[in-house]
């Protein structure tokens, strides 16, 4: 069940590139509109934040590996746009649109600052009783896998299932993304921070105190 | 009016439920994004000149010195440190630091025990209100795949070497917390205002590939 987006621990894909910190963001004109466009389309209330990892990620392979970071949100904004109904693929070939969307909510220059302040919290209340305490020993599912929609998005990276670790912190209970990227509703749980020490994970571990942090929400454990 | 053709490679997944669309916009990226923003905009889905606040917001409004002038508050002020570990959400909220990817944030501390690092392996999450657009290698597959089986070697990369007994602590950013890594304290910085202190707090030390600057080389 491996996919393409999910690289944690993948081996030879060389060295990291570091830049100067004051580095151009956005070395071609297009890079800062497709990020923009993304921003401001999302704001469009058709689809959420879930919605949009699942479609980038969702990409061919051969695709997702071409193409470069911008071109991936392009992609998926394309993708979304017509899973959502907002375009047609008509009006994608055709390169127009085929008259307005009724009912768009659509940022204004004066309305993206408060917009952005905003922001999207995915803290919820919920009815999951918190099943896990700080210090607890618990274990990843041993498979990496979407329980409630066949191949579909997940969070649990495939390198840490089924490895024990304990939980470190508890962050509330938050949206959960295998439910929300299929528009099954944000089915909140608990979420936590779960630490496995690097000799679980990987075969040479660098250096036996070392850790990996990941937040996993409380369906992607089990009492170790 | 201009009609693109989809590009070649595509042609054999272009029918069935799995149907990618994107497959339908031109080959050039430039072009892609063209006809995406002149389509949403006939739409009425966008407004183009959003996308210019946007953009200007993120290049002149929002970026790591927030996040260093948190550091820097943490370093000088213990107050303010203590709650900022307790709980930094509403404590970066206070200084006007808050909103699209960053609603929920984690400090995590630098200690001469403990080095911690941040990465998203499964796409690039990013603490946006206080560190701004992510820097290419941070998007980067050989970060993403390398940063949690390996980070000394990744740190490597930064020139970065830690001493023999420190552990590292890698923080995969899998949910909508976002995690600001406080680095440690230059020595020699004692008494140090918080606009001085702020001046040796590096994007790269918040994300945990750098260290602080030391005052030798801030002079």
């Amino acid at each position: 069940m491996t996919k393409v987006h999910d690289m944690g621990g993948r081996f030879f894909d060389g060295p990291v590139l570091p830049e100067p910190e004051d580095a151009d963001h956005y070395p071609e004109a297009w890079q800062a509109r497709a990020m923009a466009l993304t921003v401001a389309a999302g704001a469009c209330g058709k689809w959420n934040i879930d919605m949009s990892r699942k479609a980038r990620e969702s990409v061919v392979p051969k695709d997702y590996m071409a193409f470069t970071y911008y071109e991936k949100w392009l992609a998926g904004l394309a993708d979304i746009a017509v899973e959502t109904g907002v375009v047609t693929r008509a009006e994608l070939a055709a390169g127009a649109s085929d008259g307005p969307l009724e009912g768009a909510r659509r940022l204004t220059p004066d309305t993206v600052p408060g917009a952005l302040a905003k922001g999207a919290p995915a803290d919820r209340p919920s009815t999951v009783p918190v099943r896990f305490a700080v210090g607890e020993r618990v274990k990843a599912l041993r498979l990496a896998g979407n329980r409630l929609v066949p191949g579909g998005h997940t969070r649990l990276p495939d390198y840490a299932a089924g490895a024990t670790g304990r939980i470190l912190r508890l962050h509330g209970s938050h949206v959960l993304p295998d439910s929300n990227a299929h528009g099954l509703g944000e089915a909140p749980e608990p979420l936590y921070a779960v630490a496995f020490p690097a000799a679980e994970l990987w075969v040479n571990p660098e250096h036996p105190g070392d850790e990996v942090i990941i937040d996993m929400w409380q369906s992607y454990l089990e009492p170790a | 009016m201009v009609r693109f053709m989809p590009h070649d490679h595509h042609h054999d997944h272009r029918h069935g439920a799995e149907d990618h669309a994107h497959a339908l916009l031109p080959p050039d990226p430039a072009l892609r994004v063209k006809a995406l923003e002149t389509i949403l905009t006939a739409k009425g889905v966008i407004d183009p000149a959003a996308l210019d606040v946007i953009i200007d917001t993120y290049e002149t409004k929002i970026g790591p010195r927030n996040g260093a002038e948190v550091v820097a508050r943490a370093w000088a002020d213990p107050d303010f440190h203590a709650r900022l570990m307790e709980d930094a959400t509403p404590v970066v909220a206070d200084l006007g630091f808050f909103g699209r990817q960053g609603e929920h944030i984690v400090a995590v501390e630098n200690t001469a025990e403990v080095h911690n690092m941040v990465v998203c392996t499964l796409c690039s999450c990013y603490p946006w209100p206080l560190l701004g657009i992510p820097p290419a290698w941070y998007k980067s597959d050989a970060y993403r795949s390398r940063a949690v089986r390996e980070p000394r070697k990744v740190l490597a990369d930064f020139g970065v070497t830690l001493p023999e007994g420190k552990a590292v602590r890698v923080w995969d950013s899998t949910a909508e917390i976002r995690y600001l890594v406080i680095p440690e304290r230059p020595a020699g910085t004692e008494g140090w205002d918080v606009e001085r202190l702020a001046a040796l707090v590096t994007r790269d030390s918040m994300i945990g590939t750098g260290l602080a600057r030391v005052p030798e080389d801030a002079a």
